[in-house]
């Protein structure tokens, strides 16, 4: 290895490349270290290539290339430039592997290159890489930039890394400059740094004990904005459950329908919007837009028809209605199992969904969470102004509260049901879009979300969507709260239990409502 | 006139069908019956169908290679429907009503334990091709897929050695399997010298998707200032809201490796694998493996399939390599009698997909060597690690010291699942 610090970079691509491709992980680490330390342009353009897993070694001309995969052979390029040379086939070349600790290490050499760059995002995503490995030697180079840095942005960041630099020193005064600046700091990087330090056998007493004070102050915050994101966390989940209990609200709640296929409406929600990105490839954003009306028309044209076919000929018998339910959900199971296989497919989300809403270091929301809770509001309020505010809502609610006289007024009471069913059906369709963003899509998505729906419907009080909204965000917040305390085994378990205590003291839930599923 | 010209009529049917009822016995005694028992409908569809074909692919090969001691070979497949109990009454009908003289099946722990009973009352023959929690050796299975110290162990070792973590997190979804390695590995960590507070672990309900609380924890977890390492026992469906919470959450491969015993190929083929390249995986099988006789088998499955896009994963490597060692057991005892068979697999060997050999032990559990995958970002796996030799299978681990002292070995003078070598008993119960 002492030979490494001969060669010159400009022809590393030529001679080192056998050697390289068939070097262990160590020699590999050290090779990564000559490289980090060559300011070629080439050095860094090999970096960048391995890291990216696009490095490879060509026997043929016993040298490395870029390459990427074409269907199923490997399109090579050359490492500058990236002028297209050569396609071949898998075996011809050898790739140069990368492991996760050696692409920190690549990721490490590459942020410290582009810490002087003149675009400040580069800048930042440097920074934000160095502070994850924080490096003694880098304190010259980091507080020269800070005495430089004219830019507001990566101040911030800049003053984090240096304190944690800091704190890898083995002089107390710098240890403790280090801790002065990350005193209040949330991130976990912070709190890493100090507890590793905390950790260090040779610290004084003053040290230990300064360390010690600014970090019990660091985990009080974080312990506060740790229950503000778990309340938020639980505002997220209660409008999932939401979504999938809103279609049932109508059916169930309103129509007194038992429909125990609900769940395989989300479903076919989420296989539409898996379709539909299919169809739209490449666009995954509007993709998900056209989803929206596409999924509400399909479940809901599905849901009218399951009404007319089966639910018509059986109101006013329950167990029957629940019976033909159960075998539709299977039914449509087995529907979806046959025409896309048995495996889940992969609905990717938006860029926009991607990433976190960050507050600050102890407090961020991701993106497709908002999503859904913004989603869900809105669609909450769409059907409030639909039950309340047109003339539908006034007949629907005129047949479910009395369909003997709401039929001698002149109302077609068979239409308003089946035109209700579609309409809570195609709700569930909506709510299929929504959790496609969240988690996999797949035949038995259904079964996740039922049991969990008439539990929110059922607590809410029947027949009441405004008893759905807060129940349905209560016991989100509530999971949320037991689940740290006690697993989420047995959160689900006492959730459950304390529902079913609820409903014998209040059997019409958290506000009743009159209406023909009361009376019957 | 009429009434006698239809009864002639029906007795022509009759005699027509009884004919054909004879004819079809006469080939069922020149076929050999393989029973198929895998779910191809609810839950456990979704991994289990793909074995099924693997088995057929099987079958179609060994037929087109002139059959099995000069008979055809006959696939008779039934669903269980990822119902436990239905995989007992499935496998009684396989044994008795169909007479199967094997049967390749099962992938939950449970649908299995299910099965041993009927299987060691009728004295049936089953492959078993999944990896599991071991603490378990019947006369009547053998266990192609990796055994705790095949697959978990060897994965922790990695860890330790290669990414220095020394923080751990164990994510698991609650049922036997999960609990039982984790109960193995936190042992296994404590011998090592790591402490109770080094050690979280965390059990979810099957299907759960709302991990946002959890993936929190585990990043406050990881910020105390030593390198911190999940590894992962999450089935199935859970994985992919979990990965995906990782992601959002901004936590990657390089800061909280996860390494994962139930994630492979085919469950990667359901998910957006941008975010998660760099966590682990560790099987006995990666469908990347170079070697020529994985290219080949490759090609079978695509052809079989006609899917070029199809991927080959762990369970179908157990799954061959079952299903040839029984080939090879059925030619040497040239019969397919089961308790001629059963001691002609003991030190069988066959090639393994990827390019070494497996052998049968005598507890029933192969010798296979353990890979770690890297995630790429095209959903295959970059083998960053291997073991040196082949590694044989436990069957009962020596991590937990009630079972460190019993040991499997079916040929004679134990011949016995479950012998204790402190007290020099068996048992008594068979598996």
């Amino acid at each position: 290895m002492a030979l490494l610090a001969l060669f010159s970079s400009a022809t590393f691509a030529f001679e080192e490349g056998l050697a390289l491709s068939e070097s262990s992980w160590e020699e590999k680490a050290e090779w990564i270290e000559t490289l980090s330390k060559d300011t070629t342009d080439e050095a860094e353009q090999i970096l960048q290539h391995w890291v990216g897993g696009n490095l490879f070694y060509w026997p043929a001309e016993n040298r490395l290339v870029a390459g990427t995969k074409e269907g199923r052979k490997y399109e090579l390029r050359e490492i500058i430039g990236g002028l297209v040379i050569n396609v071949v086939k898998r075996k011809a070349v050898k790739k140069i592997k990368v492991n996760n600790k050696l692409r920190r290490q690549i990721k490490q050499a590459l942020a410290y290159r582009s810490l002087s760059s003149p675009d400040a995002s580069k800048r930042l995503k440097a920074i934000t890489e160095l502070k994850r490995k924080p490096d003694y030697s880098l304190l010259q180079t980091l507080l020269r930039l800070e005495v430089a840095n004219p830019d507001l942005t990566t101040a911030r960041d800049l003053r984090t890394l240096v304190g944690l630099v800091y704190l890898e020193s083995s002089k107390s005064t710098e240890q403790i400059e280090g801790i002065k600046r990350l005193t209040g700091n949330l991130s976990s990087e912070a709190k890493e740094g100090l507890s590793r330090l905390l950790l260090r056998e040779d610290l004084t007493s003053d040290v230990r004990a300064l360390g010690q004070r600014t970090i019990k102050d660091i985990e009080k915050k974080l312990l506060y904005w740790g229950h503000a994101q778990n309340i938020v966390f639980g505002v997220s989940l209660g409008s999932i459950l939401l979504l999938a209990a809103v279609g049932l609200a109508i059916t169930f709640g309103v129509m007194g329908v038992i429909n125990m296929a609900h769940g395989e409406f989300i479903m076919l929600g989420a296989y539409t919007t898996f379709v539909v990105q299919q169809i739209i490839p490449g666009n995954s954003a509007t993709a998900l837009l056209v989803s929206i009306p596409a999924a509400f028309m399909i479940a809901g044209a599905a849901g009218i028809l399951l009404e007319k076919s089966v639910i018509r000929h059986l109101y006013g018998r329950p167990l029957e209605t629940l019976l033909a339910t159960v075998g539709v959900s299977l039914l449509l199971q087995q529907m979806v199992r046959s025409i896309f296989g048995p495996l889940n497919q992969a609905v990717t989300s938006p860029e926009i969904l991607s990433g976190s809403f960050v507050v600050n270091a102890a407090f961020a929301i991701t993106y497709n969470r908002v999503f859904v809770i913004i989603f869900a509001a809105l669609v909450i309020v769409g059907l409030w102004l639909l039950m309340y505010r047109t003339s539908f809502g006034v007949r629907l609610r005129a047949v479910t509260m009395n369909r003997g006289m709401a039929a001698s007024m002149g109302i077609r009471s068979q239409r308003m049901d089946a035109l209700a069913f579609g309409l809570g059906s195609g709700v569930a369709g909506i709510a299929g879009v929504a959790i496609s963003q969240l988690t996999n899509v797949g035949p038995n998505l259904g079964q996740a979300y039922i049991v969990d729906s008439f539990m929110v419907v059922v607590f809410g009080g029947v027949g009441n969507l405004f008893g759905t909204a807060i129940a349905a965000i209560g016991l989100g917040v509530a999971t949320k709260i037991v689940e740290p305390i006690i697993g989420a085994v047995l959160a689900k378990i006492v959730i459950l239990i304390f529902i079913i205590l609820f409903i014998q003291r209040r059997p019409r839930g958290l506000f009743a409502l009159r209406g023909r599923s009361v009376e019957e | 006139m009429l009434s006698t010209l239809s009864i002639k009529k029906r007795f022509a049917a009759l005699s027509l069908v009884t004919s054909l009822l004879t004819l079809n016995s006469v080939s069922a005694a020149d076929s050999i019956k393989v029973g198929v028992l895998h779910s191809l409908s609810g839950t456990m569809a979704i991994s289990e169908t793909t074995l099924k074909d693997t088995v057929l692919m099987m079958i179609d090969k060994q037929n087109e290679a002139g059959g099995l001691l000069g008979k055809q070979l006959e696939a008779v497949v039934v669903d269980p429907a990822s119902n436990w109990p239905l995989f007992a009454e499935k496998t009684r009908e396989l044994l008795e009503k169909e007479q199967v003289d094997v049967i390749f099946g099962c992938w939950t722990s449970v649908s299995r334990k299910s099965v041993l009973p009927v299987i060691e009352e009728l004295n049936g023959l089953l492959f078993y091709p999944v990896q599991y929690e071991g603490e378990e050796s019947s006369k009547n299975v053998f266990y192609t897929g990796a055994a705790p110290n095949q697959q978990a162990i060897p994965a922790v070792d990695y860890l330790i050695g290669e990414l220095g973590a020394e923080r751990f997190v164990l994510a698991g979804t609650d049922y036997v399997y999960p609990r039982t390695t984790n109960k193995i590995l936190e042992n296994y960590l404590k011998d090592l010298g790591v402490d109770d507070s080094d050690i979280m672990i965390n059990y979810t309900p099957f299907g759960h998707s709302d991990w946002q609380t959890i993936v929190s924890d585990i990043k406050a977890f990881g910020s105390a200032g030593k390198k911190t390492a999940v590894v992962s026992t999450i089935n199935g469906d859970a994985n992919v809201p979990f990965y995906k919470e990782l992601g959002n959450q901004g936590i990657s491969a390089e800061d909280i490796p996860v390494i994962a015993f139930s994630v492979g190929e085919e469950e990667l083929s359901g998910f957006d694998t941008g975010p998660l390249v760099g966590h682990l995986a560790a099987w006995n099988y990666f469908m990347s493996a170079e070697a020529d006789i994985n290219d080949e088998f490759i090609e079978t499955w695509h052809q079989f399939t006609g899917d070029e896009g199809r991927v080959t994963n762990d369970p179908m490597e157990a799954t061959y390599i079952g299903f040839e060692m029984w080939v090879k057991a059925v030619e040497k005892a040239g019969t397919t009698d089961v308790d001629s068979v059963r001691p002609a697999l003991y030190g069988t060997a066959v090639p393994n997909l990827t390019g070494g050999t497996a052998v049968m032990h005598t507890n029933h559990h192969l010798q296979k060597p353990v890979l770690i995958g890297e995630i790429l970002e095209d959903g295959q796996f970059e083998i960053v690690s291997a073991t040196a030799g082949e590694v044989i299978g436990d069957a009962w681990t020596n991590f937990l010291p009630d079972s460190a002292k019993i040991i499997a070995d079916w040929t004679s003078p134990v011949s016995c699942g479950n012998y204790n070598l402190e007290t020099q008993q068996c048992s008594g119960q068979n598996f």
